[in-house]
């Protein structure tokens, strides 16, 4: 018996074995939890396919949140399997690569600027308003930050500024969605892991090196780590904590280095 | 375990293949990686030999015998 047992959770943003929602839905269902997965693109269609295996899953449905047909699909589909939930886990972001390099000023782009914050932001709101319907009461919702919401960080560029979206879509989502049914929602801020996506990201290993320098635990964190974080945070041990950031990056957000003494 | 032996290990495990591979077969071509795969391998090769590949160096990394050869220059 884990601590989410009876409870089932969709989980977007799977992408590989190195992706965070990979690490989110292995905790979860190690915790007892029911598991269902979308996919982005055929592509990565087999890829989520191994996950839903770890996971002892069988849904695994199409979902490009770029678009609401498909988002209104995608719960279409779930209700096949599933008459209600209990989790929506977001995973997702979207940057041009081209704007992830170089001064943010002079790469951003008008239409860079909106997709990003389209897919990094909107699509929670989106995924939620959808979701709704079939959402049980003191449900939870989960989406994934970064600290580049609130520090401006090199290179990550208009993805912070579509997360500092995402963590106030966060506060509006909670206020929205907490009355009713008790729906919370919450952020994990990671810290940085080397994932497909990330790799778009220029520099990315001096990032993470530098990361874990500057890090109170010395180190990176695992996408076990958050995941296991995001086990607790969306079962009812956490029922008393919605609309909040929790940080899962060994202590980086705070730590002050200094210099030598 | 060598260093040829070390990527034919990582190259196995990534790309779901396995026997006796030639060390010139194309990832993509001949082992039927798609670009995605190509990144994952590239950054399970940098895991395995504990060193970062730049994006321009991973382009010209599309068979085991280069991958060989880069680790060998630059670790």
């Amino acid at each position: 018996m884990g601590f989410l047992t009876g409870k089932k959770a969709l989980v977007v943003g799977v992408a590989s074995n190195r992706s965070i929602a990979w690490g989110i839905a292995e905790a979860m269902a190690s915790n007892g939890c029911e598991i269902a997965l979308t996919y982005q693109t055929d592509k990565l269609k087999s890829r989520v396919e191994k996950c839903a295996e770890v996971c002892n899953s069988s849904i695994v449905i199409p979902c490009d949140v770029s678009e609401d047909e498909q988002i209104s699909q995608t719960f279409v589909k779930l209700k096949e399997s599933w008459d209600s939930f209990d989790i929506l886990v977001h995973s997702v972001a979207f940057a041009n690569r081209a704007e992830l390099d170089g001064n943010y000023v002079e790469v951003t782009t008008r239409e860079g600027f909106l997709k990003a914050h389209e897919i990094s932001s909107y699509s929670f709101t989106a995924l939620a308003k959808a979701a709704l319907p079939m959402l049980n009461s003191n449900s939870a919702l989960l989406t994934l930050t970064y600290l580049g919401a609130l520090r401006a960080i090199p290179n990550y560029n208009v993805m912070g500024i579509a997360k500092a979206s995402l963590e106030a879509n966060v506060r509006y989502m909670a206020a929205a969605l907490g009355g009713d049914k008790g729906i919370r929602v919450n952020a994990i801020s990671a810290g940085a892991i080397k994932t497909l996506a990330a790799s778009g990201i220029k520099g990315f290993g001096k990032l993470l090196d530098h990361a874990a320098e500057s890090s109170a635990l010395k180190r990176n964190v695992s996408t076990k780590e958050v995941g296991n974080a995001a086990a607790f945070l969306c079962s009812d041990l956490a029922s008393g904590i919605t609309g909040e950031v929790t940080y899962v990056d060994a202590g980086y957000n705070f730590y002050e280095k200094g210099p030598d003494l | 375990m060598s260093i040829e032996d070390r990527v034919r290990k990582v190259v196995c495990e990534q790309l779901d293949v396995s026997g006796d591979i030639d060390n010139n077969a194309s990832f993509i071509d001949d082992l039927g990686a798609d670009s995605l795969d190509t990144v994952e391998l590239v950054m399970s090769l940098e895991e395995e030999f504990d060193c970062e590949i730049a994006d321009e160096e991973a382009e010209n990394i599309t068979n085991i015998q280069q991958a060989i050869d880069y680790i060998n220059a630059n670790t």
